[in-house]
């Protein structure tokens, strides 16, 4: 045993409480929200090629958010969650990274998918749940995932990924692999045991893990402060012995930063860095959620103001990267083809009936093989009751 | 009387049971102020406050662990899992702990007064994480009770029933009928007893059985039936643990079959047990093999979900099957 963990502190000779208070956490920021950047920030790296990349998919992400809640309204989807507000953390996120990072979100990291190139049918198929969806139709809308974009398959269970993520990346480490993993989640979901096992096991296990809070203020209506005391989810990394950064999560250039830095740090010291990015949930939790009914407008138009595409853009604007001009023939061209996206999507077959026994084992058994043929023969006598397989087999 | 849906229903007993005992207290995520994801707390934190009616950290296993604790301490527990399909990050503190309290400490302490509320259940376009019907998991448990209603009338009764009843009680919520489910419920406080089924429908030919969601299946299946003159009895198990043997083996014992029907996966679901007991109970009075109409051994799928159901028509034919056989 050893005791080298012992903390040598001030001894004093009356109590003395500390909490959160006691320690003074930094936020990073880069960018103003008029596009200017502070005069001493440290910026990232980042050049035109890579900025117009980054903003590029930050306006897919925002109209695609707008075009399937939309859908949703008119009944041809059955679920969306948007990210309206928060696109920053998840597209910044993925651009501080290098390919063969994993990265294993909670739900709504779209963006960090969409920076790594999944294509526009590709999440269209997974929404409209059909036979050209990866997942083979089996999971809720926004349940994506790739291997060959080295992004995990999104589970619903929440908090579940966080050991994962350390378990995956001490694999990436045993292997010696120029690579690390991040780890998405809520200030929500850093509730669970989960996070408290996952946290631990990389700070002792010393895996090369990301953990990326983003603290959006709300878990469906449960506002951050019903969810913890003291000072958020960073005054916890501090606690478990990681490397700490706070970062404004609507600010990329901030993001951005905190990723490169991060990534750095965990692949040389094999040991995991926690980010935790302060930012707004502006839309609804997800379709079936209407906010109206535990916050107020004025809180919304607040974080309104904060917006981080905008930031993004007034600055690239300074930069004389991007003029109005180009914006508008931007995002008219993006719903435009989101629109005829979700024409064909929503049109393709839904997955083939044999389908519904494959994966749950490498083969199916005997018993599955036995169930499914009954389901079709079933099928069969009943074709206009099963309207998606019948006459499909 | 008045008109109710299956979400009312709980509210009002929910209500009942907090103005009747100021120890009585709700909580669980989103419970508080928004009343629930599906609505089931609307309003119970404006009459009775913050501190009986309250949102708790996200945490299933901090839930069910501070309910055991407040429980044991002889305040009322009323836990809520927002889903059903999150209940297993708190199987330990249910599983080991308020189905064991009473009997490893000789009943120096006991979680009587734990009721734990969850939606459960499919056919809405949930998938595999919002569709799950795991109450065989908990009927292996010796210690606990696991309550279904499939209604307004029978949730509200049962509902005050558990919340009553000196034992831990997983009551399961189907939430395909929340909203479309309405009826005729009293106003006034009932109970309706646990561990009894009830004969919802008398018939000769063939005993039915379900719980919850599915009753409203057997009983369009028994209507089908009747067409071709088949006359099913239809039976509610209300009660998975501990089960009414006795109402469901005299019903078998006279109608001489037995189907179930189950939401949850064909293999090791309660169906099994109740089929290994009825064989063994009735053997001699067994006209045809006992049918159980279940989900597929796979996790619950999304699109093709109307496959995978045990539904009316799966059913009818296995009743036919049953018949002829
Ligand atoms: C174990 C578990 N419990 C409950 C839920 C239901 N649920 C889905 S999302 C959510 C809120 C999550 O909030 P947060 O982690 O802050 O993320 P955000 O939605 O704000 O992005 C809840 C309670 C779940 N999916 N998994």
């Amino acid at each position: 045993m050893t005791t080298e963990l012992y903390n040598d502190g001030t001894v004093v000779h009356a109590p003395t409480f500390i909490d959160g208070s006691s320690i003074d956490i930094p936020e990073l920021r880069i960018l103003h929200q008029d596009g200017s950047v502070y005069p001493d920030a440290d910026m990232p790296d980042i050049d035109e090629t890579l900025a117009i990349k980054i903003y590029k998919t930050l306006a897919f992400h925002r109209v695609l958010d707008e075009r399937m809640v939309a859908s949703q309204r008119q009944g041809r989807l059955s679920f969306y969650m948007a990210a309206l507000g928060e696109e920053a953390t998840t597209v910044g996120g993925a651009a501080g990274l290098e390919p063969q990072d994993m990265i294993m979100g909670q739900y709504r990291e779209q963006g960090a998918l969409m920076f790594r190139g999944f294509s526009l049918e590709n999440f269209m198929n997974q929404l409209f749940s059909n036979e050209k969806d990866l997942g083979k139709g089996r999971q809720m809308p926004i349940h994506y995932g790739s291997n060959e974009l080295n992004y995990m398959t999104i589970s619903s269970p929440l908090g579940t990924q966080i050991p994962q993520a350390t378990g995956y990346a001490y694999g990436q480490k045993l292997q010696g692999l120029d690579a690390v993993t991040l780890c998405y989640f809520g200030e929500g979901a850093a509730s669970e045991g989960d996070f408290h096992a996952g946290l631990n096991m990389a700070a002792v296990q010393q895996a090369p893990v990301i953990f990326f809070c983003r603290n959006n203020g709300y878990a469906i209506s449960t506002p951050s402060d019903e969810q913890y005391k003291g000072n958020g989810i960073a005054s916890r990394g501090v606690g478990y012995g990681i490397k700490t950064l706070r970062i404004d999560g609507n600010d990329i250039l901030a993001v951005l930063k905190a990723m490169q830095i991060a990534r750095a740090y965990a692949l040389k010291e094999n040991a995991p860095v926690l980010i935790e990015a302060m930012s707004y949930r502006l839309g609804a939790h997800s379709t079936s959620d209407d906010p109206s009914g535990y916050r107020t407008r004025e809180e919304e138009e607040k974080w309104q103001a904060n917006d981080p595409i905008l930031r993004m853009k007034n600055w690239l604007l300074a930069q004389n990267w991007w003029d109005e001009e180009q914006d508008t023939v931007l995002f008219e061209g993006l719903r435009e083809e989101v629109l005829a996206a979700v024409k064909v999507s929503e049109k393709i077959n839904k997955p083939h009936i044999d389908t519904m026994i494959t994966d749950v084992y490498d083969t199916p058994t005997a018993q599955l093989q036995q169930q499914l043929d009954e389901v079709k023969a079933h099928v069969n006598k009943y074709p206009e009751a099963y309207p998606f397989t019948a006459g499909k087999f | 009387m008045a008109q109710m849906n299956l979400l009312h229903a709980i509210n009002n007993a929910l209500d009942i049971a907090m103005a009747e005992n100021d120890r009585a207290v709700c909580f669980g995520e989103d419970v508080g102020h928004f009343g629930g994801v599906f609505r089931a707390t609307s309003g119970l934190q404006d009459k009775y406050g913050k501190t009986r009616c309250f949102n708790t950290p996200l945490v299933e296993q901090g839930i069910i662990g501070f309910a055991n604790g407040l429980a044991a301490q002889g305040s009322v527990a009323i836990a809520e899992i927002q889903f059903a399909d999150y209940i297993f990050p708190a199987f330990d503190q249910i599983v080991n702990e308020s189905a064991k309290f009473r009997y490893r400490s000789g009943n120096e302490f006991n979680v009587g007064k734990l009721t734990i509320r969850t939606p459960y259940g499919g056919g809405i376009a949930g998938g595999l994480y919002h569709s799950q019907s795991p109450e065989a998991y908990f009927a292996h448990t010796p210690g606990l009770k696991v309550v279904v209603p499939r209604n307004p009338y029978q949730a509200k009764g049962l509902l005050l029933a558990s919340i009553r009843d000196d034992n831990p009680v997983v009551f399961f919520e189907p939430k395909r009928l929340y909203r479309a489910s309405v009826g005729e419920v009293p106003e006034e406080d009932y109970q309706l007893p646990l561990g009894k089924a009830e004969v919802v429908q008398t018939g000769t030919d063939i005993t039915l059985l379900a719980w919850g969601a599915q009753m409203e299946i057997i009983e369009k299946a028994a209507k089908m039936a009747e067409a071709d003159d088949i006359s099913c009895e239809v039976v509610d198990l209300r009660t998975i643990l501990p089960w009414d043997i006795e109402t469901v083996c005299q019903s078998v014992m006279k109608t001489g079959r037995l189907l179930v029907s189950q939401e949850a996966p064909l293999t090791a679901g309660f169906a099994s047990e109740i089929a290994a007991t009825v064989q063994n109970e009735c053997f001699l009075h067994l006209e045809s093999p006992i049918a159980r109409v279940c989900g597929l051994d796979t996790p619950y799928p999304l699109a093709l979900e109307k496959e995978y159901m045990s539904d009316h028509l799966k059913v009818y034919e296995a009743i036919k099957k049953s018949v002829n056989y």
